[in-house]
């Protein structure tokens, strides 16, 4: 597979990827080395989802397989569940297209 | 060169399967072409669909194309095309197609045949008659350029990118290095990793086409007002661990390996032979996805899942693959290969040796787990009023 398993618990794709995805279920207080430091979950997080490696504030690029997939909605902090309560996609988005006709 | 057990064909490349293909043109005549292929026996495969008898004209040269390039896959040695009688799509138009590509053919009517009861026994009639000119055809050494590999995703979670999609790769890029051709399509699903094609295209032509179709279907849903989230990804792509249409195209496209993009061809359209990696725009929908590409010509699929789907086709075999270690445990019955050990440290190399040796098999005859359960989908791609109107110049 591509990439480096952190911690055994949470791939990461490529080295300019500020998430992982778990590839186990994970559960609150699980940490994953992250350089120097440890990175500690606050909540569990299922297989297959991702986990933030840094601090995002709104509109922060979200980087995977070492490519934009999206950008935060909200303030993430590292160890926090990324997924479409904080994140979005950047594409495809009719509702901005008619908004910005309006304004 | 690598070989595979295939039935040789007059006009072009070898069929992995020896079918009498009973092509419904409308719905009314599906339910009829499904009773005769079911009382007429195995080696004889029906594809019921769900378009009307009259629809608009754009959308019927897509009808007629699908049906027409089904019967010519190599799968198919004969087919018999049924009508209820009063539509607008001309069975003797399919047949004629067909014909030409060498294959015997009939058509049969229901009004003609004096109703469903007197139809459903006259195409049983001529579906054995069509098996006798072709049963007799036995299986040849052929090389794996003649192969055309369609390969589809369906019910997508992060194991797809992660595991089974790069590993199907693999066998693409095995493939073709061989000389074969492999395909993938859902345009929708390349929004966000589309820049990463465009580098791979051969030349500046296939680059724009491939872009502009690309924006094709990112625009439909901006001229709509609304945005893909929600629909892309879907609710349960999301339940997945998808957040974004990005993240599950980045996803999405390693299932075609990584040579050269050399060609984008329309919704069932034929596809070269020995062509390398080209690509086909369809619809995000998977099923009507399969379809398009064997009406291309595909003989041969794949199709990962990490959910789990269970999805086959009547005329080419479907390889299902599965990366998510659950669903290969929950549906080891349905599955052909499990890819989930990716997860567990296997390369991505050694499973993707695995699933273009099963390639291989299953071109060779052997049954896949859709096959021996005779899971058989099939749908056509109905052009939507916008396409339509952009087919007409109206927009």
């Amino acid at each position: 597979m591509k990439g480096e398993v952190l911690g055994g618990c949470g791939l990461h794709m490529a080295a300019e990827d500020n998430v992982v995805t778990a590839i186990d279920d994970l559960a609150a207080g699980t940490t994953i080395p992250y350089g120097d430091e440890r990175i500690e979950l606050d909540a569990d997080v299922p297989f297959g989802h991702k986990v933030a490696l840094v601090a995002f504030d709104p509109g922060d690029a979200v980087v995977k397989y070492g490519e934009v997939i999206g950008q935060a909605t909200e303030a993430i902090d590292p160890g926090e569940w990324v997924h479409t309560h904080n994140a979005e996609s950047r594409r495809g988005r009719g509702d901005v297209a008619a908004e910005e006709e309006v304004a | 060169m690598p070989t595979f057990e295939g039935y040789e064909r007059s006009d072009g490349p070898a069929g992995v399967r020896n079918y009498v293909a009973v092509l419904p043109v409308s719905i009314a005549a599906s339910a009829i072409a499904d009773e005769i292929a079911d009382r007429a026996g195995e080696q004889v495969r029906s594809t019921p669909h769900q378009m009307g008898r009259d629809p608009p004209a754009a959308a019927r040269a897509q009808i007629e194309r699908t049906l027409t390039g089904v019967g010519c896959n190599p799968n198919v040695g004969a087919a018999l095309v049924v009508a209820f009688g009063t539509e607008r799509i001309d069975a003797d138009e399919i047949a004629d197609g067909i014909a030409d590509a060498g294959r015997p053919v009939e058509t049969l009517s229901v009004r003609e045949s004096g109703g469903t009861t007197a139809a459903v026994e006259a195409g049983v009639d001529a579906a054995g008659e069509l098996w006798d000119e072709i049963g007799d055809h036995r299986r040849v050494e052929c090389d794996v350029s003649e192969l055309r590999f369609g390969v589809e995703c369906g019910g997508s979670d992060a194991t797809s990118g992660i595991a089974a999609n790069p590993a199907v790769g693999v066998a693409c890029d095995r493939l073709v290095e061989d000389g074969g051709t492999a395909t993938f399509s859902e345009t929708p699903e390349f929004i966000g990793a589309e820049h990463i094609l465009a580098e791979r295209c051969v030349d500046e032509s296939v680059r724009e086409r491939l872009l502009e179709r690309v924006d094709r279907r990112e625009a439909a849903a901006e001229l709509m007002g609304v945005d893909l989230r929600g629909a892309q990804p879907t609710p349960g792509n999301q339940e997945g661990g998808l957040t974004t249409i990005e993240e599950k195209s980045l996803g999405a496209i390693t299932k075609g390996g990584t040579t050269p993009v050399r060609g984008i061809v329309d919704y069932a359209a034929e596809l070269p032979v020995g062509g390398g990696l080209v690509l086909m725009d369809t619809p995000g929908y998977d099923v009507e996805s399969v379809v398009g590409k064997v009406a291309g010509g595909a003989q041969i699929v794949a199709f990962t899942t990490g959910r789990g789907s269970t999805t086959g086709n009547p005329i080419a075999p479907v390889i299902k693959v599965t990366g998510n270690p659950k669903t290969a445990d929950r549906l080891a019955n349905n599955m052909d290969v499990d890819a989930s050990t990716v997860l567990d440290g296997e390369s991505l190399d050694v499973v993707g040796d695995r699933i273009y040796e099963r390639l291989r098999s299953v071109a060779s005859g052997e049954r896949t787990a859709a096959e021996r359960r005779r899971l058989e989908e099939f749908a056509i791609n109905e052009l939507q009023p916008n396409e339509l109107a952009e087919l007409r110049g109206e927009v």
